[in-house]
């Protein structure tokens, strides 16, 4: 199965989507469906050849005169394609019940882009060099644009102003010199096991310096000081901070970490060059600073915000280690994450419909009006601090079980510190939902069913549900990671 | 008939000028105008595939033997330069139909066109002739006719921007002119071939240097090389926005190529950079240049202006790529005077028709222009993309290469400041690109009504120089082989 066939669906659905338009809305959020499930196929088909050993790729096009665009299958990005491809036809049943029960404007114009941006996304996780994974990274940041400033109003005019001049600025000064130098000094922007960087001549400080490029220029990861396109596009509409924020756009972002550190350096080439000496505290910093600033956000968007950027350095600062057991931790903290944090941020927008309510502090007792709501957040909220039974036990166990493996103990340190952290920000939320009185009934007062529209209900309970059968069944997400090949 | 296009590149256009003048009806001469502006971009594409096939071509016109005789000199790079001027030239002429309604009065249409004739006569003489002197006829003829192109603009503005453009440009001219003169002086002959050979030998080298000095500033004045470029912006701001995209796309581009053609065909790459450290000057004009420019369109609010201190900071760049002297730096320059000439065409056009429909250009009375012009505002906004160098576009590709080429010389800084002024160009455009997508709080001006898109006749032209940026940005080895090889050839000197 060739590569190039992940982006037929997203594009080739959306004539469908301008044709059906607002007036034929069920047929235009159908479409998507099919287009979703018909992508989720096509994954599968890669996934299938890639595990009975059939090599997947695409042909190249020639970009430059010695580089090309070229598409190809790895465990990471079958995992990733997976993940995205999955998470559009949920989100997609979510948004419908979001969008419509919020009576947003410009709809059409969202579908369009989220999908541009899904076919981009698809890009970025079977691209087989440097040239391909920059090429759609940028068209990521560019689709997303328009969802991001969707409420054209000020606020989401700024936040539009402050996301594409990060994303930007950070993806043409630090990315992209990166990668010509790579191109420069190694001969090839190709993703090879082992690396490319261990013969080029280039020295340690040099190394260090270009890792630090590679990571700072992939602001979608969301490393200080450039994360603060993150919390400004918490302004959009909920599907699109679920689906970008907790799948799409960050995920990128480590994804292309986790990738470069693996294929281009090589993880031997970082630990032997101690590359990722004066990264890892940048890394660790944002855990701690960004779990910390989350305690003080009332708004609950704004706190699950900082949490994703804590929850990215983790995969970060795995990946930094550059030892077997914690990058396959950061590539299962992908998976593991995106479901936990997207069931969060459904739940958000589903309080947000029902209730209008956005701020934490308004969500004593709500518990008994949004049982299923609130039931699905304890077990993302789980699932993001990592106890059982969510799934994000096993990803943190790895990135542990990896940073006692690179010899310093003080970033098993930082995991625990930050778990606490999350219990501390998380937990209240669901736990004050359930036990507190409400404060809008009067005492005695029964509470009435409240709960979100049917399609967002569904996709919630969909992804926490995940959440579970994660943790009890992540062998087929292991067994693919142990095909990766590291050297 | 083949043997016989390289004369019929220069004729056709050349006798359509007075034919123009003798139609005297606007329509008739514009049809003409453009009939002879087709032919010569075919006949440009002709010359181009048998340069690619069979290698460099020569001519002698009227069948006078150089090097008493005046020679035309074709090989990929003045091919591959024929083929951007007529066909930037062929489709801002048509575009030109409906955007000259406006701007300027109805009886001085045929003036109008014939003038377009008589300036792209020129620049295809400049680019085609491999006779030195013949450079300079060429470069007067177009010259003169650009700057009565210049001032056919409607405001009053564009008399004192032609004007200024007139003594600059004359000063330019008349140093080549003088140059040339020291180079015969020095070796007897204005044949550039033959020119390359005698002036290792000649006995006045002294002559020789100044001839290289004055052609050096020359040059640099006409392609509008920071800090020589105070012709530019009024010129391009104040003339009819037809006439900016048609200058913007090839009158600089045609300077840079003579710049090439003296400086590593004639005196040869080992004199200019090697002997005389031609990089000392014009590497830190190219990037005060392209650093400075760029600062300064982020504070334009017309349009225009923008994009022309914009131009001037990519010509900067195109200059840093052949102040590297290498392959891949003559590469990435040479690519980039393909690159951006369609991106500015495309852009002014879009800008042009704007100008049509609201009037002005004027960026921040344009506010939610994509809801009232929705074809022009997505055009712009790819063009612009384009001119950052977001992937997929043909700026990436240029910006690739240089960057490229200046890491592999060691030249960080230059990198680094490339980069830097990338990103200037992210807000520049980046504000325009805010304004027509979003609408702003009106306090104060009337709404603009009934506003429609641009007529097709101008979208038509635009889309189709969008769809060839598109189609060589995600092609870019297409380009990027043709400069190499030019580059080599350039290299090489004359074989």
């Amino acid at each position: 199965m060739n590569p190039l066939w992940t982006l037929v669906p997203p594009l080739a659905v959306i004539p469908f989507i301008v044709f059906f338009g607002e007036k034929r809305n069920n047929l235009r959020e159908g479409s998507i469906i099919v287009a979703g499930l018909i992508l989720l196929l096509i994954n599968n088909r890669i996934y299938s050849d890639l595990t009975a050993g059939i090599p997947v790729q695409s042909g190249e096009l020639a970009l430059l005169a010695d580089y090309s665009l070229k598409l190809s299958a790895e465990p990471m990005g079958v995992i990733f394609g997976l993940l995205a491809s999955f998470l559009w036809v949920v989100t997609t049943v979510y948004s419908i019940g979001y969008m419509r029960g919020h009576h947003e404007i410009n709809q059409t114009r969202f579908y369009v882009c989220f999908a541009i941006a899904l076919a981009a996304v698809m890009g970025a996780a079977y691209a087989d060099n440097l040239l391909t994974l920059f090429v759609a990274y940028e068209v990521i940041t560019i689709s997303t644009f328009p969802l991001v400033t969707h409420a054209g109003s000020e606020e989401a005019k700024k936040a539009g102003r402050l996301y594409l001049g990060i994303l930007m600025s950070t993806s043409i000064g630090f990315l992209l010199p990166a990668i010509i130098w790579v191109a420069t000094a190694a001969g090839t922007m190709d993703f090879i096991p082992g690396g490319v960087l261990a013969d080029a001549g280039i020295g340690k400080s040099a190394m260090a310096v270009l890792l630090a490029l590679f990571v700072f220029g992939i602001a979608k990861a969301g490393i200080m000081p450039f994360h603060r396109w993150l919390p400004a596009a918490m302004v959009a509409p909920t599907p699109v901070s679920a689906l970008l924020h907790a799948v799409a756009v960050v995920k990128t972002g480590v994804f292309s970490v986790l990738k470069i550190v693996t294929y281009t350096f090589g993880i031997d080439t970082v630990t032997l060059t101690g590359a990722a000496h004066w990264l890892l505290p940048v890394a660790a910093f944002t855990i701690l600073a960004s779990s910390i600033v989350a305690f003080t956000k009332d708004n609950l968007k704004a706190r699950l915000a900082y949490s994703t950027i804590s929850q990215l350095s983790y995969i970060i600062l795995a990946a930094l280690l550059a030892t077997v057991m914690s990058v396959s931790g950061g590539v299962l903290h992908i998976v593991m994450h995106a479901f936990g944090k997207i069931t969060l941020f459904f739940c958000a927008g589903a309080i947000m419909v029902a209730l209008h309510k956005s701020e934490i502090s308004r969500l004593d007792g709500i518990g008994r009006r949004m049982p299923l709501t609130m039931g699905a957040f304890f077990i993302g909220a789980l699932s993001i601090i990592g106890l059982p039974p969510a799934g994000g036990v096993w990803s943190k166990l790895l990135i542990a079980g990896g940073s006692l493996d690179s010899g310093t103990l003080i970033w098993v340190g930082v995991l625990m510190l930050s778990t606490l952290l999350n219990i501390a920000y998380l937990l209240p939320i669901p736990l004050r939902a359930f036990l507190r009185p409400d404060p809008d009934l009067a005492p005695g007062e029964k509470a009435t069913w409240q709960e979100a529209p049917y399609a967002c209900l569904w996709a919630i309970v969909l992804t926490a549900t995940t959440c579970v059968l994660l943790f009890l069944y992540p062998q087929p997400l292991t067994e693919l990671i142990g095909l990766i090949q590291w050297r | 008939m083949s043997d016989q296009l390289p004369a019929l590149q220069i004729m056709v256009t050349l006798l359509a000028a007075p034919l123009c003048v003798i139609i005297r009806h606007a329509r008739g001469a514009w049809a003409l105008a453009m009939a002879a502006n087709t032919v010569a971009f075919v006949v440009a594409i002709l010359l181009l595939l048998q340069v690619l096939d069979t290698g460099v071509i020569r001519y002698a016109v009227g069948g006078w033997a150089a090097p008493s005789g005046i020679e035309y000199y074709i090989d990929t790079m003045n091919a591959a330069v024929l083929v951007l001027v007529s066909g930037i030239s062929a489709l801002v002429l048509l575009y030109a139909f409906k955007s000259v309604e406006k701007s300027i009065p109805h009886a001085k249409h045929y003036l109008f066109y014939s003038a377009w004739m008589m300036c792209i006569t020129g620049l295809l003489g400049i680019v085609i002739t491999g006779d030195a002197f013949n450079v300079f006829v060429f470069l007067e003829i177009s010259s003169l006719a650009t700057y009565t192109l210049i001032s056919f603009g409607s405001d009053r503005r564009a008399l004192t921007a032609s004007f200024n453009y007139l003594v600059l440009g004359s000063v330019g001219a008349s140093f080549i002119l003088i140059g040339i003169g020291f180079l015969y002086a020095a070796t007897g002959t204005l044949n550039m071939v033959d020119l390359a050979q005698r002036i290792p030998d000649s006995e006045s080298q002294r002559s020789v240097l100044v001839a290289f000095s004055f052609i050096t500033i020359g040059v640099l004045i006409k392609s509008a090389v920071f800090p020589l470029h105070a012709w530019l912006p009024n010129a391009y701001t104040h003339a009819p926005v037809a006439v900016t995209a048609f200058l913007a796309g090839t009158a600089t581009k045609v300077s840079l190529y003579v710049l090439l053609r003296f400086f590593f065909s004639i005196f040869g790459k080992d004199y200019s950079f090697g002997q005389l450290l031609l990089s000392g000057v014009l590497l830190p004009a190219a990037v005060a240049g392209f650093v400075l420019m760029s600062l300064v369109a982020m504070f334009q609010n017309d349009l225009r202006r923008m994009l022309a201190y914009s131009s001037v900071a990519q010509i900067g760049y195109i200059v840093a790529g052949f102040s590297l002297a290498s392959q891949s730096g003559l590469t990435a320059g040479i690519v980039h005077i393909i690159n951006h000439g369609i991106v500015k065409t495309s852009l002014f056009m879009a800008v042009g028709c704007i100008l049509y429909r609201v009037g002005h250009a004027h960026t921040p009375s344009l506010d939610s222009l994509i809801r009232r012009m929705p074809f022009t505002s997505v055009a712009f906004i790819v063009s612009g993309l384009g001119l950052i160098g977001v992937p997929l576009t043909v700026g990436f590709v240029s910006k690739f290469t240089l960057i490229g080429a200046a890491m592999e010389r060691g030249w960080w800084l230059v990198a680094g400041l490339v980069l830097i002024s990338s990103l200037m160009a992210v807000v520049y455009i980046g504000r325009v690109i805010e304004v027509l997508l979003f609408r702003r709080a009106r306090d104060s001006g009337p709404e603009p009504s009934g506003m429609r898109e641009a007529p097709v006749s101008m979208l038509l032209p635009l889309y189709v120089l969008l769809a060839a940026g598109l189609y060589f940005g995600i092609n870019g080895g297409a380009t990027l082989e043709v400069a190499g090889q030019a580059a080599a050839q350039l290299l090489g000197g004359y074989q």
